[in-house]
């Protein structure tokens, strides 16, 4: 048994960790499971599924599977309490790209890091990057991840052509966007089975760097105010929000928006191959940080430094990849400044028209200077058909808040409540906390997944410890 | 699941009529968890409680159980599983409190009364242990006394069955370590409240309140031991010491 958790390194539970190194080692791990005896009898209410029903025998087989990547879920959507968890990080990296079409096929457990270091130099980038690279290509479709460029090119499901699912009878499924099983599994946090493989499109470049513009606005308003005019104008866009300034500075943004530079763009400013990209992690995190190390005062400190270093407005800014995209990636390990206690990741969505309630939840955190060290604010395009996909047309909005934080369980209820209200809802790859009345409120189309899963896996296989706080 | 911040989903109160047991499961469901089963002798819970929890949100299931029948002990626990699914909290939360006078006239009484004070929570303790190592997670909440910390002639009978509960709860929780599961073993003083109804109260004593507040922080961290009041804890260091002519002249 070995204990996991998330990123955020809360709750931990301890799980049987098998490490396939191919779909076929997947495929025979998943009949290995299914057939164990104890799940005999298991599947009859599809509410109960996964329960272990026959307590007279302790086996692993009775807990079920979920396939784990980088671990870089916050929460524990890859954790799977006294059962087993697939290891696909250590499905052998591979990937092919097609220099005609842009399609790229790549090994489910191919890292965005992998891909990018390979792809960029050849001309090619990844069509969505979150914050870190370190996540597998399996762990962006079931988490159907979003980048800074949501709002013109949707999330990772949206770009991927086909994928590969080893279902719970063992066999390989080859889907594709008209499957119903495709659009419940991007998104579907690793519930439908496992993906080992997938195609999908990747975005020309011409240069390794990011043309940028920088800006501060004075309040929550403003940044709305010129994300709506112009974010349309940039293909990469987020703003990054004080949450520690208060009063009428409440909401006070740093706004950073870019592009792909072209050759024209970086002339002068770099020198040799404008398609160099072989990034290094720089600085590690030490293995052990006192707690308490990210208080009010360190924080407040941090942001306010962080808004006034931030010029007033620049444009034409260029940046290499890792500042631009993945800034924290340049920190090995960062989740562990947060200290023993870790920390809760809270991002929710509320559609456009639902403003009030991102200024109500913007000021209860700024007026109560709960310490969140990133916060970060999106505008959202179109979502995907993927029916447990998080992101939809709106704002969201992401906070890092230490889990030691007094009080903290209550707040977030209470922001559950407006979320929900206002026809939102949370990201599952980040939530650690929530209730299952809040993300069936949020997720309309909870019942048509089930439904579509049920079928692939009818004894409830795969399961996490997410699916069971969240009795999905 | 216990989430990331300690609150849990689901309870299983063995003792459905306890008044701390009912005080740790209200509040439970006001932090959070979502489904209960209360489970006391004859299936009986007072109608007021149920109405209660439910009106706070959770499911509330009820089901029969008798501690002095240890064979029912395991089938009980697989029913809480069908209905809550995971069991995140167990509280074994029954007891009896016999006078010691009246053991003195009635051993049969006393041995009864041990049956279900140790006896009762070692075969419930065992199942529900079962099941926690098997899920990975989950804890068992143990409700012994200081009574059974340093045994007083006041209540030999009482305290050696909370002595022997105390440290099977210790060898349990040893025995799940590294399972996922755990063990809570809550010490409480002399806790005023109905089971102790006309007694007179001991020093550092405590409500029912106290006792429900101090479990659910407990549970919350990662705890294995906790005092209440927390004061107890190095009282009894010292007091585990007292050599036995000075202890056995302790007047309660």
């Amino acid at each position: 048994m070995t204990l996991l958790t998330g990123w955020g390194r809360t709750a931990p539970t301890p799980a049987t960790l098998a490490r396939p190194r191919s779909a076929d080692e997947v495929a025979a791990l998943v009949k290995e499971i299914g057939a164990d005896p104890a799940r005999k009898g298991n599947g009859a209410d599809p509410a109960r599924k996964g329960n272990g029903a026959d307590p007279a025998r302790v086996g692993h087989g009775s807990r079920g599977l979920v396939a784990r990547g980088l671990g870089r879920s916050y929460g524990d959507a890859a954790q799977n309490a006294g059962g087993t968890v697939l290891d696909c990080a250590a499905l052998r990296p591979s990937w092919t790209l097609d220099p005609e079409s842009g399609l790229v096929t790549a090994s489910a457990g191919t890292s965005l890091h992998d891909l990018m270091t390979g792809l960029v130099p050849r001309g090619w980038f990844v069509p969505v990057s979150p914050g870190t690279r370190y996540v597998t290509v399996g762990g962006a479709i079931a988490a159907d991840v979003h980048g800074k460029n949501h709002h013109v090119d949707s999330s990772f499901g949206a770009h991927v052509r086909s994928l590969t699912l080893v279902t719970a009878d063992g066999s390989a499924r080859v889907l594709g966007p008209s499957d119903d099983l495709f659009w419940a599994t991007v998104g579907g946090m690793g519930l439908t089975g496992v993906i080992v493989e997938a195609t999908f499109a990747c975005v020309p470049i011409e240069t390794s760097r990011m043309r940028v513009d920088v800006e501060r606005t004075r309040d929550l308003d403003e940044t709305l105010d010129v994300m709506t005019a112009t974010d349309d104008r940039y293909r990469y866009t987020v703003a990054w929000i004080d949450l520690m300034a208060r009063g009428g500075r409440t909401g006070r943004s740093v706004l950073t928006r870019g592009d792909h530079a072209t050759r024209e763009d970086v002339r002068g400013h770099v020198r040799g191959d404008p398609l160099a990209f072989a990034p290094r992690q720089r600085l590690s995190a030490p293995p052990r940080v006192p707690d308490g190390l990210l208080n009010r005062a360190t924080v407040g400190a941090f942001n306010a430094v962080w808004y006034a270093k931030a010029p007033r407005e620049r444009r034409g800014l260029i940046q290499g990849i890792t500042p631009f995209f993945h800034p924290l990636d340049a920190v090995a390990g960062w989740n562990r400044m947060y200290g023993s206690r870790g920390l809760v990741q809270y991002q929710f969505v509320v559609p456009f028209g639902a403003e009030d309630t991102l200024r109500r939840v913007v000021g209860a955190l700024s007026t109560r200077r709960v310490v969140s060290f990133l916060t970060v604010l999106k505008r959202f395009g179109a979502g995907t058909p993927g029916m447990l996909s998080f992101p939809m047309p709106g704002w969201t909005l992401a906070l890092d808040i230490p889990a030691g934080v007094p009080g903290l369980a209550g707040l977030l209820r209470v922001f559950d409540e407006w979320v929900v209200a206002a026809g939102g809802r949370l990201y599952l790859a980040k939530d650690s906390r929530t209730s299952a009345s809040v993300v069936a409120a949020g997720y309309p189309r909870l019942e048509e997944w089930r439904a579509i899963r049920d079928a692939a896996d009818p004894d409830g296989l795969f399961r996490s410890d997410l699916a069971r706080r969240l009795r999905l | 699941m216990r989430n990331a911040l300690g609150s849990v989903d689901t309870v299983l109160l063995l003792g459905g009529r306890s008044e701390i047991g009912l005080a740790i499961v209200t509040r439970l469901v006001r932090d959070g968890a979502s489904r209960v089963m209360l489970a006391a002798r004859g299936g009986t819970v007072p109608e007021e409680e149920l109405a209660r929890l439910r009106k706070l949100g959770a499911e509330v299931h009820v089901a029969d159980f008798d501690a002095s029948r240890p064979e029912t002990h395991q089938a009980l626990i697989d029913t809480a599983v069908d209905r809550l699914g995971d069991l995140d909290v167990v509280i074994p939360a029954f007891g009896v409190l016999g006078s010691q006078a009246v053991y003195d006239g009635d051993p049969e009484a006393a041995a009864r009364d041990v049956a279900v004070n140790f006896g009762g929570h070692v075969s419930a303790g065992l199942a529900a242990a079962r099941r926690l190592r098997e899920q990975g997670h989950g804890t068992l909440v143990v409700l012994s006394s200081v009574a059974g910390v340093r045994v007083r002639r006041a209540n030999f009978v009482y305290g050696s069955a909370k002595a022997g509960l105390d440290g099977f709860a210790q060898g349990l929780g040893d025995a799940l370590h590294g399972s996922g599961a755990r063990v809570l073993v809550v010490r409480p003083g002399f806790v005023i409240g109905r089971m102790t109804e006309g007694m007179t109260p001991a020093p550092m004593s405590v409500g029912v309140d106290e006792v429900a507040d101090a479990v659910v922080a407990a549970l919350r961290s990662r705890a294995r031991v906790v005092w209440v009041p927390a004061r107890l804890g190095p009282a009894f260091a010292v007091m585990r010491l007292l050599p036995r002519a000075v202890w056995r002249r302790m007047p309660r």
